[in-house]
């Protein structure tokens, strides 16, 4: 395989680790500082400690899911119920890491690393690498997505902690305010992202296909709306158009 | 002796459902490595797998505005609504500035709220 030589070559992967830790502060890191800031309140509504909140943003990283499985505990719902829930609502994760490891994979790297990594793949990180790290070395792009990702996890467990703290002081519609970053962040990521006509498509019947779908099989409207508008916008991106 | 142990299965239980969640969530994180090893970025399987991540992405944004559950559950549909359009026309007006729209988005969300709580 030929390397184009205007693959940026960071030095080292020390400096790639810390390129990808100053990419991830600014924008994304406020972001998601304000989704987790939410989550954090979300528990001490509940009526859980901070220890939950915390250890759910630990173990789990993926905001839809952890609010899912607070909202669904809170009501009361079976282990398997919220088990579940949880998994449709983060189907997404398989798509997203399959296209991801792809490109940060390098000769050098072993494997156990990649399943290590993958536990750090989220919306943020991926829309991100999946931008830049075409244009690096190869062996700079997994220490370039680990500090990209390690930094915004550290933001969202401080972030799940003072909103946790702060939830009681605050009045409910501003905690109202912060779950709603969530659902807005992630549209407007699709909004920018999507420039092949693919994708777009896939994203706009997704979007129908959800809900609509959610009305006849309430419980796989998820997966069956992704795995069908997905299908859906590739072959009739493909077929429309030459590129892409 | 009974409120000792009811306090630790309120603490632990919570934990053991949380441990669940997290298998549920990684497992898809790991079945994506085990499958990435035949993909070729170039290739149709990855742009195939591109487009229904960002179908599941758009169905769950739009199962979260549209038909929400927990505390997003109590606002009027039409609040969401307006704050989502809202949103979007000033993230694209501003050339994307990503901030500015889920600013506007939560603002207008927290603003309709509040003047409804206050009888406005």
């Amino acid at each position: 395989m030929s390397v184009p030589q205007s693959l940026h070559d960071y030095g080292s992967a020390g400096r790639a680790v810390v390129a990808g830790a100053r990419r991830s502060l600014g924008v994304p890191s406020i972001v998601l500082g304000g989704s987790f800031l939410g989550f954090g309140a979300l528990v001490h509504q509940a009526g859980l400690s901070v220890w939950h909140a915390l250890f759910s943003t630990a173990t789990g990283w993926a905001l839809p899911g952890q609010i899912a499985l607070v909202e669904l505990y809170a009501v009361g719902a079976s282990v398997l119920l919220i088990a579940l829930a949880v998994g449709l609502t983060n189907a997404r994760l398989l798509p997203m890491t399959v296209t991801l490891i792809p490109l940060l994979r390098a000769p050098s790297v072993p494997r156990w690393q990649y399943y290590l990594i993958s536990h750090f793949i989220a919306v943020t990180g991926w829309v991100a690498a999946m931008r830049d790290c075409p244009a690096m070395k190869a062996e700079h792009r997994l220490p370039y997505y680990a500090g990209f990702a390690g930094v915004l996890w550290s933001i969202s467990m401080v972030a799940t902690w003072a909103g946790f703290a702060l939830a009681g002081s605050v009045p409910a519609y501003v905690t109202l305010g912060l779950v709603f970053i969530n659902p807005i962040y992630f549209m407007l990521v699709i909004a920018a992202d999507v420039r092949a006509r693919t994708r777009m498509l896939a994203a706009i019947l997704g979007a129908i296909g959800g809900p609509a779908i959610y009305l006849i099989v309430p419980d796989w409207s998820l997966l069956l709306s992704g795995v069908i508008a997905g299908t859906l916008g590739y072959l009739i991106g493909k077929r429309g158009g030459t590129h892409e | 002796m009974s409120e000792t142990v009811l306090s630790d299965a309120t603490f632990w239980w919570p934990m053991l459902v949380i441990v669940v969640g997290a298998a549920a969530t990684y497992i898809w994180r790991a079945l994506g490595v085990s499958l990435s090893g035949r993909i070729d970025p170039e290739g149709a399987l990855f742009q195939w797998a591109a487009c229904i991540a960002y179908a599941l992405l758009a169905s769950l944004v739009a199962r979260m505005i549209l038909l929400p559950t927990g505390p997003l559950a109590q606002t009027p549909m039409i609040d969401r609504l307006v704050a989502t359009t809202l949103a979007l026309a000033v993230f694209f007006v501003s050339r994307r500035t990503m901030l500015l729209g889920i600013g506007v988005g939560a603002g207008v969300l927290v603003l309709a709220t509040y003047a409804r709580t206050v009888g406005v």
